[in-house]
């Protein structure tokens, strides 16, 4: 049997192949660097990606995933050689030295020109009046109690304010047990200690670490934190090894056990159940100073997302970006990541159906997310620095106000 | 043959040896010389890596970690983990090899012992590391124990105290590193003639005296070669001291490899890492040197 080729058919390859090139020559191709799909159940992100395709005809998206340490790393040097990705996500820490590198892209123009509502996000990040950077999904640090612990301590109030916090980590601290009432992490590894565990206090307050754009770590808000925590250490109400002990080991002394009280980001939910299901906590705003009756800032990390300055497909990756920003799309993403959502319209449906979370949006909707180290030059150099002051303050080496006269001395010379 | 087929003959002769060479002349140039040279470069520039355009610096960035009092310190911490390192790396080396040669323990218990004693060089830094910190923290097995056998009184907080951090973290290397030393010189004590032992008897010599006048004296190249290349080693260790101590607390265990990474990757000041970098590798080159010497020596 032979097989000729008739011409007919040749004609319909032609064809076929021309239209295929023509649509693939047509098709913009975004290239989005994000460490959000290894942290998501496998695949979701590829499938909103896909949801987006399907809603944009001539846009593909392809997903540049990693690590959130190599994802760093990589924008730092695409930033430099000029080869970031057209849209990027970012943490507020990264910003302003993206910014300083002329590495990002000014979103305002972009959304007076789409006529986008600024009112449905919860914030938009400016450096130097450039807008920069939207969070797109909140992971917010309440205060985690083992309400057992506090039951056998006779704790039947849940703190509201810093004396009663002290009050309450004392009456949870049993030393000879290896229990105690609160753990703090400064380890010099990963200095975010710095940001979630100390200035959080400050923040719900309503305070600042900053006056006019400013470093005003010597002010009585910083003081007034750190004679708090020293309080708290003189007290032997904190666990033992605070120079060293880094998150992880905060949630795993949490979850067995051996601290009353953390403040911990809300994404380690699920992890703390699955470490130990029959664990039996609560979660309640980190507590103000006396007589404090204002909202309650509450401190966040944040999955960011930017545009690069460098990039050809400017309004392609604005749309990408518009479309992960929407009410629906947010709420999708943010119930996949156990966040809160960046849109101040979506609603995860987590927050109904989990008792924990449910309380959590609670104290997310009551206050408003504070992080002044988001878009500050340096972010984890400057958590570097403090962390080494209040490590000598806690050793005894310095007082408070020493402490924070010796830190803002060293973040002055990085402004 | 004619002359000019001779010239070519010759000439064929004198590239050949760098023509099997090249393979691996390019990966070495590629691999190690290109960054090297990189970072020198970056040494001398202002925003390196991190501007297109950087201007030329000149040697601003070596005047700035001089005149850091940090950069001194992790210089002496360097020393100090480096030298206490290799000092009982050999130590506990020579002790463990002598054991493991020794003919009056059992040939079953010698087994058992070396495999035991090998152990340490089987963990990666990381999983050292994690051991260590578990069994140092204040509630871990070692105060505990410690604390039952009278020897202190209340929980030592070892990677945690400014006064113990440096001595836990050179403790946690000195037990990583000792199979290096034991492997090597039990191959020595292998290869030293048993005749010297034999006379020496003859002559009534005692075991310490064997010890310091044939078996050191015989072992002394492998001591002094290992003991060099452990030098160099040791002084760029980062992941032990990074994932116990992150050079902390307040600078105590902050040594030349973690100062570095944190001028890098902390504070994005790159020219100043790769000055801080430059500072270790002429460090590094001054050993290599006096290490290729000895040993053409030999």
């Amino acid at each position: 049997m032979t097989f000729r080729i008739q011409p007919a058919m040749l004609k319909i390859a032609a064809a076929a192949w021309l239209l295929g090139a023509t649509s693939a020559m047509a098709d913009t191709a975004l290239e989005f660097t994000q460490w959000w799909e290894p942290e998501l159940p496998a695949g979701s992100l590829r499938a909103i990606m896909n949801d987006f395709e399907a809603a944009n005809p001539g846009i593909k998206v392809t997903l540049v995933s990693g690590p959130y340490a190599t994802t760093r790393d990589q924008i730092s040097v695409g930033a430099a050689t000029g080869t970031l990705s057209d849209v990027v996500g970012l943490d507020g820490a990264w910003v302003n030295n993206l910014n300083a590198q002329n590495a990002l892209a000014d979103m305002n123009p972009m959304m007076d020109a789409s006529g986008f509502d600024k009112t449905q996000v919860a914030d938009i990040i400016k450096v130097d009046g450039k807008a920069v950077m939207f969070p797109v999904a909140s992971f917010v640090y309440p205060v985690f109690v083992n309400m057992d612990l506090a039951a056998q301590a006779g704790v039947t109030k849940l703190p509201s304010t810093r004396a009663e916090f002290l009050e309450a980590a004392k009456k949870m601290t049993h030393a000879d047990k290896n229990q105690y009432g609160w753990v703090l992490p400064l380890s010099l590894q990963t200095p975010s200690g710095v940001q979630n565990d100390l200035m959080s206090w400050v923040w719900a307050s309503g305070q600042s670490m900053m006056a006019d754009g400013k470093p005003a770590l010597e002010g009585k808000p910083v003081v007034d934190m750190l004679t708090f925590v020293k309080s708290l250490n003189d007290a032997g109400v904190v666990s033992p090894g605070i120079a060293t002990k880094t998150e992880q080991e905060k949630v795993e002394e949490f979850v067995n056990n051996r601290v009353g009280m953390m403040i911990d980001s809300l994404a380690h939910v699920n992890l703390i159940r699955k470490r130990n299901p029959k664990l039996n906590f609560d979660l309640i705003p980190v507590p103000v100073v006396e007589n404090y009756t204002g909202k309650r800032g509450l401190p966040y990390a944040s999955w960011g997302i930017g545009i690069s300055a460098a990039s050809k497909h400017q309004e392609e990756a604005w749309k990408l970006i518009q479309y992960l920003m929407s009410e629906k799309v947010n709420a999708k993403l943010v119930s996949l990541a156990n966040a809160f959502p960046g849109n101040v319209n979506a609603k995860p449906d987590f927050v109904t159906s989990d008792k924990a979370f449910g309380k959590a949006f609670e104290i997310f909707k009551s206050g408003y997310l504070a992080n002044e180290f988001t878009g500050l030059p340096v972010a984890e150099d400057l958590m570097t620095q403090f962390d080494v002051e209040a490590q000598k303050m806690l050793a005894g080496e310095q007082s408070p106000e020493q402490a924070a006269a010796s830190a803002q001395k060293g973040w002055m010379a990085k402004f | 043959m004619t002359r000019q087929k001779r010239s070519h003959h010759r000439l064929k002769r004198a590239v050949a040896p760098y023509l099997y060479l090249s393979p691996s002349l390019l990966i070495i140039g590629l691999l190690m010389l290109l960054p090297m040279v990189t970072v020198i470069g970056y040494s001398f520039q202002n925003s390196a890596v991190l501007r297109r355009d950087p201007s030329f610096a000149g040697l601003k960035h070596y005047q700035a970690i001089f005149a850091d009092p940090v950069f001194w310190s992790s210089l002496w911490h360097t020393l100090y983990f480096t030298c206490m390192s290799v000092v009982f790396h050999m130590t506990i080396g020579m002790v463990f090899a002598l054991m493991l040669n020794s003919d009056r323990i059992n040939p079953t218990l010698r087994n058992i012992l070396r495999v035991l004693y090998i152990l340490p060089w089987l963990f990666t830094a990381v999983i050292i590391a994690v051991i260590w910190r578990l069994l140092l923290e204040p509630n871990g097995v070692v105060n505990s124990v410690l604390m039952q056998m009278g020897i202190i009184g209340s929980k030592v907080e070892w990677f945690s105290s400014p006064e113990t951090a440096l001595h836990a973290v050179t403790f946690a290397n000195i037990w990583a590193g000792y199979p290096l030393f034991m492997v090597s010189l039990l191959a020595g004590l292998q290869g030293i003639p048993k005749d010297f032992y034999e006379a020496a008897d003859i002559d009534g010599a005692k075991a310490y005296q064997k010890l310091i006048f044939i078996t050191i004296p015989q072992l002394m190249p492998i001591i002094i070669s290992i003991s060099l290349l452990d030098f160099i080693w040791t002084m760029q260790v980062f992941p032990l001291i990074w994932i116990t101590t992150g050079g902390g607390p307040i600078y105590s265990t902050e040594v030349l490899s973690t100062y570095t990474y944190k001028l890098a990757f902390s504070s994005y000041n790159l020219s100043q890492a790769s000055a801080s970098a430059v500072v270790i590798l002429l460090i590094s080159l001054g050993l290599t040197l006096f290490y290729i010497r000895y040993q053409k020596a030999r």
